[in-house]
């Protein structure tokens, strides 16, 4: 699966190009994602804004990222679209990450 | 028009003709249903593949995107479960492992599911409890939320081992103003 990186004040943003992180693409995903983030100290912020549905595989696959970075670093999540904004609520999975509304809102709540 | 749009949700016994004004006279239209079939491969891109045609057919077929996101969510953990539960170790893979008719009658959308694999464990489903969220690293749950999903937004489940077959049924509320038979 293909992620983009760029820097944005401390935050390592990482965009996820695809519009599906489900069971066939969870593993792929896991990957991407352990590469992306490995070695780095910074804050890892996960641009979500292109990926339009999500099961319990692509939700497994988050919270594992979540535990690759690591009790030292934050992995925050930003642009969720409805479909993915319903998953987190139901499974109370919004409680557990810090979400941004889009990628302007995590800079200021670094700047506040 | 849009008085029946708005009736079409009530059973049409449950109305009177109204008689006055005689210009505003209207007649309840039969309940229309439309049932489709989909054949479905047990594996993760048979799966994926068969959403997005049941996702294209649903909203074709005059649900609201939330109702198709819904239906896609249940279906997406209910048809991965067959992949990869019933049909573990098994032969699968043919474009014909899993059958699923959808029923919609503008109110509800009647799901059912049949495959030949293993039967659910205790022939019954999971009671799809959600897992614990405790802590806040380590011990986050990577699984298990799956029927905690299909439990939480369908409005009714069964299931059924019949000649070695599992069917399951699920239905979810799916109003719509009016239905078409998408081609």
């Amino acid at each position: 699966m293909e992620l983009t990186s760029k820097y944005q004040g401390a935050y390592h943003v990482i965009t996820v190009n695809a519009e599906r992180i489900d069971a066939a693409a969870a593993i792929a995903f896991k990957e991407a994602l352990r590469s992306a983030t490995a070695g780095g100290m910074d804050r890892v912020l996960l641009n979500l804004e292109q990926v339009r549905f999500i099961d319990s595989s692509g939700l497994g696959a988050i919270v594992a990222a979540l535990k690759l970075v690591g009790p030292d670093r934050q992995l925050d999540l930003a642009c969720l679209t409805p479909g993915v904004e319903k998953v987190f609520r139901l499974t109370r999975m919004n409680s557990i990450f810090q979400i941004y509304e889009d990628l302007g809102d995590a800079d200021l709540a670094q700047a506040g | 028009m849009k008085i029946w749009a708005m009736l079409t949700s009530r059973r049409p016994d449950e109305f009177m003709p109204v008689a006055h004004p005689a210009q505003e006279r209207y007649v309840i239209a039969p309940a229309a249903k439309v049932v489709r079939t989909f054949a479905v491969a047990a594996s993760e891109a048979g799966v994926r593949c068969g959403l997005g045609r049941i996702r294209a057919f649903l909203f074709a077929a005059g649900l609201s995107d939330e109702t198709c996101g819904t239906a896609e969510i249940i279906l997406a953990e209910a048809l991965n479960n067959v992949a990869e539960h019933a049909y573990a170790g098994r032969d699968a893979g043919s474009p014909n492992d899993i059958e699923v008719m959808i029923t919609l009658d503008g109110t509800t959308a009647a799901i059912k599911i049949t495959d030949s694999g293993a039967p659910l464990p205790g022939l019954r489903p999971p009671e799809g409890h959600p897992p614990p969220l405790e802590g806040s690293g380590a011990g986050l749950p990577e699984g298990g939320f799956g029927w905690f999903l299909i439990r939480s937004l369908t409005t009714r489940l069964s299931y059924m081992r019949q000649d070695n077959r599992n069917m399951l049924k699920l239905s979810i509320d799916a109003p719509a103003a009016r239905l078409t038979a998408p081609h």
